[in-house]
């Protein structure tokens, strides 16, 4: 994509030293106080790797306890806790805010070519929001815990003698700011496009964060309304959702999936986003199917909303309902494997370079296949009666949650590293921890699809041995894939202290994002910047700029 | 100068007793300004239906479950009263109308009468709630001094619902009627005082003029999510007070 873009030619080569957005103002204050997109992005990357970290501890505890059949670590009431600490992080402060978040926030106006998001203080608003969702949630820990596990199915949450309410409220404010950064992102593309920045011009990120913030914002007050009924059951036996008082608990499932499923998309749109990008750039290849992949974003925005009954084959809904959410529920297969097979042709002659952001796309691509399909047989309502509530369902949904997601999550990162910082971390170390990560997620969850489809059943804290083999080899895996991250925690962070510096557009990409300098001035471009020519043209790109090195 | 280097787009004040008012930086117009806020506020509206959306699905779905219970349940409401608030509120989303015409001219005394005025009404329905909230506490429908106490389960007594008189005995789970009742009125008057606020807070800014035929964006923005107030209650009203 051209533009009249000459900022870096002038701005960067001329007069010492460049401001850029991270230099331009030190101090907390400065921080906490700032409505730039890409200082707020950054706070999101921060936050969201802490929750990470903290919900990846949680999951080596389960994992670890779960290496003797009666368990080794916990009580089993403990044990209750601990995964369910493990799944409320990693959903609600992790997989749903992260990437649109940190990297939407820092990517956005950038391949929009615009100067910020529409309304900046919303989201320093959604941030802060944030923060206090996660504080409540570790109050809620000193408050006695929850062991409902991440999905608070009533009754059970009603009568359970713990910090329900106050988790509860932790999600309604999660959930607000989730639908704040939602709406930004809608105004921000309807709004801010750059002149010429037609709708498909734009980026497939910015097509899948569109999609995503449409599932934030007409999915998330359902959410949001349900958890704040539970609140209200326990604090005032409300009795919609308590079957002692007339109520309903399959309605809270209702409810509850209304949202969740389609939660499911605003987790993994934005990983799509990423991985669109990323074939494309580091394939040095427009992306197959631009036109097929934006629309399948919107068309599984749309479809997430038909299928949340196939969370709720055993609850006892209508056998007809069941019919039609099965049913409804292989439709999502279509636009799903219209992006991976436009993924793989996307790469196919391309040039590709084995960089460590392409190393995780297509691990991310190997591990997609094996979550989607696996997604298909658990919709088979057949299927899905034998294997509902066992590891095979866990280990479906950390194929799409781990290892689609945060792996997306991570390629998306090494990606534009070096844009966000103008450092770049050790390449050699990357590839080796891309590689351990591969390794460890693949042994951890493939044992969990075996015994899953031979009936270990989930959440529980004691199991009989003749699944052992198979819980020891998954520990193993998750030691692994721990170390794995570990690994790349350190190299990435030792970057910022090494200062190895980047290359104004390392990677060799086109999108906007790459015309503004790096580390991006506060206003982003030197000059606003006019869109004149197709979205992943890369015969536009420069090649003398893409290897000058930031100053 | 903005830090940036460009120069702010400021559009002036058409009076002495106005400010002007400084388009925000990332915006190249103050269109583009006006639009994008107002495109934000639509969709965050759009979440406050949803939100109480989940709400009244629960009506309907225990509507349909026990009709005799929500039948008697409406019987025992006070139609007159929520007729009175229906208009109460009417009124008030003319007056909030006329203030935001106000603005949108620059008639500065104006607007800060027609949000008086609206201030008012969002007064006069928060006290006839409370009128019919301790209506509700007399007969023992709604016992707000046991609201929070703890639930029996030995003998499945709700602590807040009494029915001293024996009003709802004869249908079954007679406080579910109730229950609902006051979630959605409670969480709709919490708006309705939320939306007070944020008149008055309209009427500090247009004491001090910021508001005039250049710029009324807030007071727009306010309008409609008083308008939206007024809404709710429009469906509210029927389906608690009538329908049964
Ligand atoms: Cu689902």
């Amino acid at each position: 994509m051209t533009t009249n873009v000459p900022a870096l030619d002038a701005g960067a080569a001329a007069a010492g030293p460049r401001r850029n957005f991270l230099d331009v103002a030190t101090g907390f204050w400065s921080w906490a106080s700032t409505l730039d997109h890409k200082r707020i992005g950054l706070m999101y990357l921060v936050g969201v790797s802490l929750a990470f970290l903290c919900g990846g501890l949680f999951a080596l505890l389960v994992r670890l306890h779960l290496w003797e059949p009666h368990g080794t670590l916990f009580s089993n009431a403990d044990y209750n806790q601990i995964f369910t600490l493990h799944g409320a992080f990693m959903v609600f402060l992790f997989v749903i805010p992260a990437i649109p978040g940190s990297l939407g926030n820092i990517l956005l106006p950038l391949m929009l070519g615009a100067k910020d998001v529409a309304l900046p203080r919303l989201n320093l608003l959604s941030f802060y929001l944030w923060l206090v969702g996660a504080a409540l949630a570790t109050l809620a820990i000193v408050f006695g815990g929850f062991d409902t596990g991440w999905t608070f199915y009533t009754p059970y949450s009603l009568y359970t003698e713990q910090a329900v309410v106050t988790i509860g409220l932790a999600v309604f404010v999660l959930g607000f700011s989730s639908i704040f950064t939602g709406l930004n992102f809608i105004v921000t593309v309807h709004k801010l496009r750059a002149p010429g920045m037609t709708w498909f011009r734009m980026p497939l990120f910015v097509w899948a964060l569109y999609a995503t913030s449409l599932l934030q914002v007409l999915a998330t007050p359902v959410l949001g309304i349900t958890v704040l009924l539970v609140a209200f059951e326990r604090l005032y036996h409300v009795g919609i959702f308590d079957p002692r008082l007339g109520g309903d608990p399959v309605l809270f499932e209702h409810f509850f999936w209304f949202y969740s499923h389609p939660a499911v998309y605003i987790m993994v749109l934005p990983a799509f986003g990423i991985i669109s990008e990323l074939v494309s750039v580091h394939s040095r290849k427009p992306v197959f199917g631009y036109k097929l992949i934006a629309y399948s974003s919107i068309a599984i925005a749309v479809i997430s909303f038909l299928v949340w009954g196939h969370h709720m084959f055993t609850s006892g809904q209508s056998t007809y309902a069941m019919f039609a959410f099965s049913f409804l529920t292989f439709f999502v297969a279509i636009p799903t494997a219209i992006k991976e097979f436009s993924w793989v042709a996307t790469v196919w002659r391309g040039s590709i370079a084995l960089n460590s952001p392409m190393l995780y796309t297509l691990a991310f691509l190997i591990i997609f296949s094996i979550g989607g399909l696996t997604g298909v047989i658990l919709g088979a309502l057949a299927v899905n009666l034998h294997l509902h509530d066992t590891y095979f369902v866990v280990a479906h949904f950390h194929y799409v949650m781990m290892g689609s997601i945060a792996v997306a999550f991570f390629a998306g990162l090494h990606h534009w590293w070096p844009k966000i910082f103008g450092v770049m971390y050790d390449e050699f170390l990357a590839k080796i921890a891309c590689g351990i990560i591969f390794v460890g997620f693949n042994a951890t969850f493939i044992p969990q699809f075996i015994m899953g489809s031979r009936g270990m059943p989930r959440r529980y804290a004691t199991y009989v041995p003749d699944y052992t083999d198979f819980h020891k080899a998954s520990t193993i895996g998750a030691i692994v894939l721990g170390c794995g991250i570990a690994l790349m925690v350190y190299y990435l962070v030792a970057s910022l202290f090494q200062r190895r510096q980047a290359m104004q557009n390392h990677w060799g990409g086109v999108t906007l994002e790459w015309h503004a300098p790096t580390p991006p001035p506060v206003e982003n471009f030197t000059t606003p910047p006019v869109v004149t020519t197709e979205v992943y043209d890369y015969s536009t790109l420069d090649l003398d700029t893409m290897r000058r090195p930031v100053q | 100068m903005s830090h940036d280097g460009h120069h702010a787009v400021v559009i002036p004040a058409p009076g002495p007793e106005f400010q002007p008012h400084t388009v925000a930086h990332h915006f190249d117009t103050p269109v583009q300004e006006f639009q994008s806020a107002k495109l934000g506020f639509w969709l965050f509206l759009a979440t406050e239906i949803l939100l109480f959306g989940g709400l009244f699905a629960a009506y309907f779905y225990f509507h349909e479950m026990y009709p005799e219970t929500f039948r008697l349940g409406g019987k025992q409401l006070d139609w007159q009263l929520g007729a009175l608030n229906t208009a109460v509120l009417l009124a008030s989303s003319w007056t909030m109308a006329m203030g935001v015409r106000a603005a949108q001219t620059s008639q500065k005394k104006l607007l800060l009468r027609y949000c008086g005025l609206t201030v008012l009404g969002a007064l006069i329905f928060m006290a006839v709630k409370f009128v019919e909230y301790s209506a509700k506490d007399a007969h023992g429908f709604v016992v707000f001094a046991d609201l929070f106490a703890p639930y029996d389960t030995a003998t499945g007594q709700i602590p807040w619902f009494q029915d001293y008189d024996g009003h709802m005995a004869g249908v079954p789970h007679g406080h579910l009627f109730f229950a609902i009742y006051l979630t959605m009125t409670a969480i709709h008057g919490l708006h309705v005082l939320i939306g007070a606020g944020l008149i008055l807070w309209i009427m500090k800014g247009a004491a001090k003029g910021r508001f005039h035929a250049g710029y009324y964006l807030p007071v727009d923005l306010v309008g409609l999510y008083w308008h939206l107030v007024d809404l709710i209650w429009i469906f509210l009203f029927p389906l608690l007070y009538l329908v049964p």
